[in-house]
């Protein structure tokens, strides 16, 4: 690879790095006896979700018909968002857990 | 098939009557934390019959929660008496859980796919509901120690679940 070639690499993994993830954030949602908290979360497509579960149950973090997350008991889980969209989530193993993230471009 | 479940959950809410209404004879917390113990394993124990019987994808994923769900509730209940250093006391409501328990494993027994799967799971309702009446209205209650009444009260946030869950289930399977 010549020494232009590299440098026209180098910048478009810089540039790359800077743009994007600077504006994506991870939200945090706790689970607690039981609950998802907060239970409602808005974010934007590239935003990453963490479930902290501190119970001591594992839990999932379930959306019908798309993505399902494990969450181990006093571990944590995460989901990348990449759609927009209004999405009701539940817990497999304790269907009485809900929650809602709500995705805005 | 329901005469013979609603004998048996009426059993188990006149166990639990007939020692709340002795008033002088609340459980101790040793007691407490036998019958809440046991109550677990006997659910554990259900489960597996369960796992080992049913072929319907909905009651084994339900059974397999109650194993891991129940389990996990008892590790720390196991860690809690000894922290506390407690010894749980064998008693008249643990005997006679494991009794109906007992009695009820040996019906589901002789049964099969979609009775079985029916009988199980209205059972899991009725138990879950007699359970968490009982942990509402005299376990917790009685409970001295505050990290006991804590683990309890959680375990009735939970079990509350199981008997939504199991409900929800039952009313799949009709």
């Amino acid at each position: 690879m010549s020494a232009v070639r590299v440098r026209a690499a180098l910048l478009t993994l810089l540039l790359g790095a800077t743009a994007a993830p600077s504006q994506a954030e991870t939200i945090k949602v706790m689970i607690d006896r039981l609950v998802y908290v907060p239970t409602e979360i808005e974010a934007k497509p590239g935003d990453e979700i963490e479930w902290i579960n501190k119970d001591a149950l594992v839990h999932t973090a379930t959306v019908k018909g798309g993505a399902d997350v494990l969450i181990p008991a006093k571990r944590s889980g995460r989901l990348l968002l990449k759609e927009s969209g209004s999405f009701d989530y539940i817990c497999r193993y304790h269907p009485n857990m809900k929650g809602r993230i709500t995705v805005r471009p | 098939m329901t005469i013979r479940l609603t004998t048996a959950a009426a059993a188990i809410a006149l166990i639990f009557a007939a020692n709340g209404a002795l008033g002088a004879d609340k459980p101790t917390d040793p007691q407490i934390a036998h019958i809440a113990y046991t109550a677990g394993v006997l659910d554990i124990e259900a489960a597996k019959q369960a796992i080992a019987t049913s072929k319907n994808k909905a009651v084994v994923e339900f059974a397999e929660t109650m194993v891991r769900d129940h389990e996990a509730v008892n590790s720390q209940a196991l860690d809690l008496v000894k922290k506390l250093n407690v010894t749980p006391e064998d008693n008249d409501t643990s005997k006679a859980l494991s009794q109906a328990a007992e009695a009820k494993r040996q019906e589901l027994a002789k049964l099969t796919g979609a009775e079985f799967d029916k009988a199980y799971v209205e059972h899991e309702v009725a138990y879950h509901k007699q359970v968490n009446g009982a942990l509402e209205t005299m376990l917790i209650p009685a409970a001295q120690n505050g990290e006991l009444k804590s683990l309890l009260e959680t375990g009735l946030k939970l079990f509350q679940g199981h008997q939504q869950h199991a409900e929800h289930v039952a009313t799949e399977l009709k």
